[in-house]
């Protein structure tokens, strides 16, 4: 799994945050996302489609690798 | 222009008007006509107060689509912007659409992060004991709202914005008013100006006395240029209402419902897993959905929503409530089940607009249900049920007194 972050889309809701914080973490400055890890393990996919799923301005993009 | 009726839809059965009242005795759950409406009808035209027929979007994803489609507007000046009441009711940056939204809400982003909110913990779960503590000292019976509730978060967001709380009657009135649909175009004016000069007191005061409050680093950006006093001003009241009202009826509304649904008020007491607290914050929420009214937005340009067209210019209404009830997003819907997974509700809304406060709702709520009940394992309602005084009035659910004794 890829996942990638579009920091002009998020909103700073920190949903991704609550859901995966292993993988999202904000910027103190503003509570933008940044992203912590782009290809995390696998453990950690379910809580990451959830975060994906969760935010709000669908600002987490997944790919899965080929 | 609001939307008006199409020709097409004029030999079709009457447009209901909107809002729609609960049915008699079920103040957890929405009108029984937006649930047929759902089933039905996803996508339909209703009457609002003023005359205009936006469109009613009843399904979850549908809801989700709107809400977070960028060719949508949440413009409250603009004439096309589906009103829930008489009078210009902006506020802020929830008014407004990306870039200008977007450039203001990340002035405040900072305060919200989980991270920060998280530091505020150990203040919060004070202010959660101190409450609890002088009330138990007090009379029982007593009115959860008045002793309990609204105190908890009103201190929060004080803390927060380092208002004294000792003015907390003048702005809990206000913003009673203010929210509430039985208040004229005038009263609820006079609510905001009341509060706006308030608050415009301290935003200037603060301007030379900063200090570590969000409303200093406001402050900070008057003097870089980025921000207008006005501005900070509006923001600063955004936060104050949008703090406490809301919270405090979440908590009240949860208590009445873990009271009427008595095992999952023991689960959430005795466990000692502090997991089902979290899940039990969003599932309450999901169930009791304390912003009722329709979250409000027009199309920018033609789009589609439910596989049918909405044309520029034509308005949206999406009610919270219904959708967290959507059997295809929430299996079994009507029951409150505080260990479901229920993240992905959308009692704070979707789209860019999604409260920004959430994790410091969700922190005193959670702090609030790992302490209440396990201080007052014995709390019960001091009145019949029946005569629970619920809010049908205002655009914030809950209830206006809630009698308990422990």
């Amino acid at each position: 799994m890829k996942v990638s972050v579009d920091e002009d889309k998020c909103c700073g809701a920190g949903s991704c945050v609550l859901a995966a914080p292993d993988v999202f973490d904000q910027r103190d400055e503003d509570g933008i996302v940044v992203l912590l890890d782009a290809e995390p393990g696998e453990h950690l996919h379910t809580a990451v489609r959830e975060a994906a799923d969760v935010c709000p301005a669908a600002a987490i993009m997944l790919a899965d690798r080929t | 222009m609001t939307s008006t009726l199409d020709p097409a839809d004029r030999n079709t059965a009457e447009v209901p008007e909107y809002p729609m009242p609960r049915a008699e005795g079920c103040p957890f759950d929405p009108a029984p006509e937006l649930r047929t409406l759902q089933e039905e009808t996803p996508l339909t035209r209703v009457r609002l107060w003023d005359g205009s027929t936006p469109w009613l979007v009843t399904r979850y994803a549908d809801q989700r689509a709107v809400l977070g489609d960028r060719r949508v507007s949440a413009d409250m000046t603009h004439p096309d912007y589906p009103r829930s009441a008489p009078g210009n009711g902006t506020l802020s940056f929830i008014g407004m659409d990306d870039p200008e939204h977007a450039r203001l809400r990340r002035m405040v982003g900072s305060a919200f992060t989980v991270k920060n909110v998280a530091a505020m913990r150990p203040a919060v779960q004070k202010i959660v004991d101190d409450a609890l503590d002088e009330m138990l000292a007090g009379p029982n019976p007593v009115d959860l709202v008045e002793a309990f509730a609204l105190p908890v978060p009103s201190l929060v967001i004080c803390d927060l914005l380092d208002v004294p709380y000792s003015d907390h009657d003048f702005f809990q009135q206000n913003s009673k008013t203010i929210i509430s649909r039985n208040s004229t175009p005038e009263e609820r004016t006079a609510g905001t100006t009341a509060l706006g000069q308030y608050l415009g007191g301290l935003v200037v005061a603060k301007l030379d006395k900063p200090g570590d409050d969000l409303i200093s680093r406001l402050g900070e950006r008057i003097k870089s240029g980025e921000l207008t006093v006005q501005a900070a001003t509006e923001m600063a009241v955004l936060l104050l209402i949008a703090g406490h009202e809301t919270t405090a009826n979440m908590i009240a509304l949860s208590t009445v419902a873990l009271l009427r649904n008595p095992d999952q008020l023991a689960l959430l007491r005795d466990t000692d897993d502090p997991a089902i607290a979290t899940s039990a914050v969003d599932e309450l929420l999901r169930y009791l959905n304390i912003t009722h009214g329709g979250r409000r937005r027009f199309a920018m340009e033609d789009i589609e929503v439910a596989g049918q067209l909405v044309r520029a210019g034509e308005g949206l209404v999406m009610p919270n409530e219904i959708a967290n009830r959507d059997p295809e997003a929430f299996p079994d819907p009507d029951r409150l089940d505080i260990t479901r997974p229920a993240r992905h509700h959308v009692a704070f809304g979707f789209g860019v607009h999604q409260c920004l406060g959430q994790p410091l709702a969700r922190l005193e709520l959670e702090i609030v249900y790992r302490t209440l009940y396990r201080r007052l394992p014995g709390l019960r309602l001091a009145t019949d049920f029946e005569d629970l005084p619920f809010k049908h009035d205002g655009f914030v659910y809950g209830v206006h007194q809630l009698p308990v004794a422990w």
